[in-house]
């Protein structure tokens, strides 16, 4: 299982912290997000956006980063801190 | 070497903390801190207060990653990142970046980039309470822009 975790103004969008979805292996994160909007279809147009940012067990990554089971990735909007 | 590193609710002295970085520190001659604190006025909205969100496992990862490629870049001694997180009001410190080095130019470059990649790739989003309700505040591709320069 994957942990996804959502912050800030995604996770108001959603309306949930987190998920905990199964995965295949080689799943990238993109395929991760095209995931979980067909598994909560609410969620198509939050997680659409361009602008959302992945961390994979704590550190930034791309898009096509693959993630494995036991994994936290974190979506969430561009930080704003400072 | 030192580096600190807090997130926290708490607040923080400036004066106290740049005691601290001066304290049995006779090898630096340059001392350059930051306060960010809580403006009234956001894009020429009036602002009353603002929340800071956090990823707490993530954060003084991130920030000690931040931290790490200034050492690699600069020849600095003592560094303190605190950043504030949860309900603030007007003119409440909201965070502090402090750098000692042997001479100014490092301090200063340093305390710069340190706030420059906190501001992109820190995971806190600030959420401004405003005479006409909440807004989350969008990045600024300035920053982006300015961040990338180093």
């Amino acid at each position: 299982m994957l942990t996804v975790l959502f912050f800030a103004r995604l996770r108001e969008q959603l309306g949930q912290a987190s998920v905990r979805i199964a995965v295949n292996e080689n799943t990238t994160v993109e395929q991760v997000l095209t995931q979980l909007k067909e598994e909560y279809p609410d969620w198509q147009s939050p997680l659409s956006s361009n602008n959302i940012l992945a961390a994979l067990n704590q550190q930034m990554v791309s898009k096509d980063t693959v993630v494995n089971a036991g994994d936290e990735l974190a979506f969430f909007p561009p930080v704003t801190g400072g | 070497m030192s580096t600190k590193v807090r997130v926290s609710e708490a607040d923080f002295n400036a004066g106290d903390e740049i005691a601290l970085l001066q304290a049995n520190n006779q090898a630096d001659g340059a001392v350059v801190t930051f306060t960010g604190r809580v403006r009234k006025q956001n894009e020429g909205q009036q602002v009353t207060g603002l929340f800071l969100e956090h990823y707490p496992a993530m954060t003084a990862l991130s920030l000690n990653r931040i931290i790490d490629s200034a050492r690699a870049k600069w020849q600095i001694n003592k560094v303190t990142v605190i950043h504030r997180v949860g309900q603030l009001n007007l003119g409440d410190n909201i965070v502090f970046v402090g750098v000692t080095s042997a001479h100014r130019g490092d301090a200063f470059a340093a305390a710069e980039f340190i706030m420059d990649y906190l501001k992109i790739e820190a995971p806190f989003w600030k959420k401004e309470t405003r005479t006409d309700g909440e807004v989350w505040i969008d990045a600024r591709q300035s920053d982006q822009d300015k961040a990338i320069t180093w």
